[in-house]
């Protein structure tokens, strides 16, 4: 979308409490355009927030307890002394599910057009997607990371209790977890807790 | 488990994804998972944490859940096409009565006890008037008006609140400020002075005593001895293509409240809700509320009360129309809904009284005669201002009460109402 584009005014604020999705939105945002993007990592005084900043659309994530917050936004004509635009997700149902699905909720200003909203959206569900592919990547090299300690943690109480060299250490933890069925990280991580025990 | 998990003809029990708020009347849910009354039925209860009401409403919605721990207004607010658009949700069983409470900032229970020396009676009315004269002292000085917090806007939290305030003449729209906050956040928004009080469930309230931020000055028992709270929230599309699985899941549940109301059992279901992947609190902060013995803070005399929170005695399971009807009543009387509708026709469109009855039955667990009682009017259902609802009559409760939205016509509601 060009800058020159009138949605470029849209308003949009953006709620997460995670900074590396938090700036893949808002890159996002930027990339299709939008120059009129907040975004708010903490949701302290969040009603003042959104009178002052009188966004057209409010994206937050689902891991998020403050969306109830905004929920008092359809209803309340008067949260604080002063009135605030009623929100409303005119979303399809599909568009919603999709949202929901990729884990962010959209709020809406009432009276906005559909079309003007709907790229915003599927930018924000691709990015969450994206995001969320990322964590999963990020956790398994962490847990891969983890089990390779555990294993050298393992194979040093082996060498330190049984005088074995580094190869024979872990062969002996490779032989266990094959007559057992396990696997070598599950085996380390059991020698490991079992000597942590008996050390208190 | 793997064992366990299997169905009654062998093969792989079918899974029912159940959405919860960590919250100590989420046990149901984590009690009939881990005590095995889901396997039971033949089917295996899937948990999902949540932590807003409105990922609960939209992740049934979409699908991602075919249940959840409800707040009993959700499933009306849903028909009535309140905040966001929902499919329709039903509410097959309640899943317990009672279990919030009214904490107040260190500060204003001062404020409180200057009013009246006698607030910290017992009863909550001696409170709410303590409250009362707090908000008019404030008004003429000049100072900011009070305000409260609550969970969400279709919440008993929301409607317990409003009603403890109206009835010392307090109008909570007018003469208080209301804003949502999360229950985990509450307790530092007292102590941070952002709220002076707050209505949440437990173990909340305890959490913000413990913490020495609040004082609790009055529970929900007080206020309408066993009064609506938590429901099953069921999509009625999932409902109609599996009503054996929907019996199954009502008797399994039936069967975690029956259990949990064994008064035995209650430190067992604290131990076992303080779990990271339910509460995920204390043991102690959540054993206070399930076991009837709240530690208030303040100059308040502890509250020794065994209906603190109730999971099945008294018919607490039993999703009676005439709680549908009144919580109707304040969504009208604040303003949430303004336009209007048949409310008996709504109440029996949405509190499933024949699913509950229909599950029940192959267990021996006892029903009530009718759908509906008139609230107030027996000593299992007592209003804290003495008042009595005729669910067959709620227009005319409505139009007694003099504290209420003033945008509201009811004579528009009478056409529809006869």
């Amino acid at each position: 979308m060009a800058p020159s584009d009138p949605d470029s005014a849209l308003k949009i604020l953006v709620i997460d409490e995670n900074p590396i999705r938090r700036a893949i939105i808002e890159a996002g945002l930027a990339d299709a355009g939008f120059t009129a993007v907040t975004v708010l990592s903490n949701t302290m005084r969040l009603i003042d927030h959104i009178y002052h900043l009188d966004p057209d659309v409010v994206l937050i994530d689902l891991e998020n307890p403050s969306r109830d917050v905004l929920e008092q936004m359809f209803q309340v004509s008067r949260v604080v002394r002063r009135p605030i635009a009623m929100f409303v997700d005119k979303s399809d149902t599909s568009e919603i599910k999709a949202a929901i699905e990729a884990g962010v909720s959209a709020y809406i200003v009432d009276g906005l057009k559909k079309e003007r909203v709907k790229p915003i959206l599927e930018m924000t569900v691709m990015r969450f997607h994206a995001f969320n592919r990322l964590r999963a990547e990020l956790d398994e090299v962490k847990g891969a990371l983890k089990e390779r300690k555990i294993v050298e943690k393992a194979k040093g109480i082996l060498m330190k209790s049984r005088g074995l060299d580094e190869e024979k250490a872990y062969e002996l933890l490779r032989k266990t977890a094959m007559a057992q069925g396990r696997r070598i990280a599950d085996v380390a991580q059991a020698l490991v807790s079992s000597v942590d025990l008996l050390k208190e | 488990m793997g064992i366990m998990a299997k169905g009654m003809n062998g093969g792989e029990a079918q899974e029912v994804h159940a959405g919860f708020i960590p919250l100590a009347d989420c046990a149901p849910l984590v009690i009939a998972s881990e005590l095995g009354f889901d396997r039971a039925e033949g089917f295996k209860l899937v948990l999902h944490r949540e932590v807003s009401w409105a990922n609960i409403r939209d992740k049934l919605d979409v699908g991602s859940f075919d249940c959840a721990h409800m707040l009993a207004p959700m499933p009306i607010a849903a028909a009535l096409g309140l905040g966001r658009a929902a499919g329709s949700i039903i509410a097959p069983m309640a899943l317990s009565l009672n279990g919030n409470a009214i904490t107040v900032s260190l500060a204003l229970y001062d404020e409180m006890l200057r009013a009246d020396e006698r607030a910290t009676l017992a009863g909550g009315m001696r409170a709410a008037k303590a409250v009362a004269a707090a908000v008019r002292a404030r008004q003429e000085q000049g100072r900011e008006p009070l305000t409260f917090g609550m969970v969400y806007p279709f919440s008993c939290h929301n409607y317990d609140l409003r009603y403890w305030l109206a009835a010392a003449g307090v109008d909570p729209d007018n003469d208080v400020n209301l804003i949502v906050v999360p229950p985990p956040l509450i307790a530092d928004a007292l102590k941070a002075g952002r709220v002076d009080g707050f209505c949440v469930g437990q173990p909340w309230n305890t959490v913000a005593v413990t913490e020495g931020k609040g004082v609790i000055v009055a529970t929900k028992s007080e206020l309408w001895t066993l009064s609506p709270e938590k429901v099953l929230g069921v999509r009625e599309a999932w409902a109609d293509r599996n009503p054996a699985l929907v019996a199954g899941l009502i008797r399994a549940l039936v069967a975690a409240c029956r259990w949990l109301d064994e008064a035995d059992n209650r430190r067992e279901a604290a131990r076992i809700l303080a779990q990271p992947g339910y509460v995920g609190l204390a043991e102690e902060v959540i054993a206070r509320p399930l076991t009837g013995t709240l530690i208030c803070g303040g100059r308040q005399a502890d509250v020794v009360d065994p209906d603190l929170v109730v999971f099945h005695r008294g018919f607490a399971n039993f999703p009676w129309r005439s709680h549908a009807l009144w919580l109707m009543t304040q969504m009208i009387r604040w303003g949430q809904v303004r336009e209007p509708f048949d409310l008996k026709a709504l109440a029996e469109q949405v509190f499933r009284t024949d699913l509950y009855r229909g599950a029940v039955a192959a267990m021996g667990v006892a029903v009530p005669a009718v759908d509906s009682k008139r609230e107030g009017a027996d000593a299992g259902s007592v209003f804290f201002g003495g008042e009595m609802f005729d669910p067959g009559a709620a227009l005319v409760y409505l139009d007694r009460l003099v504290i209420r939205n003033a945008g509201t016509d009811l004579n528009a509601f009478s056409a529809l109402n006869p």
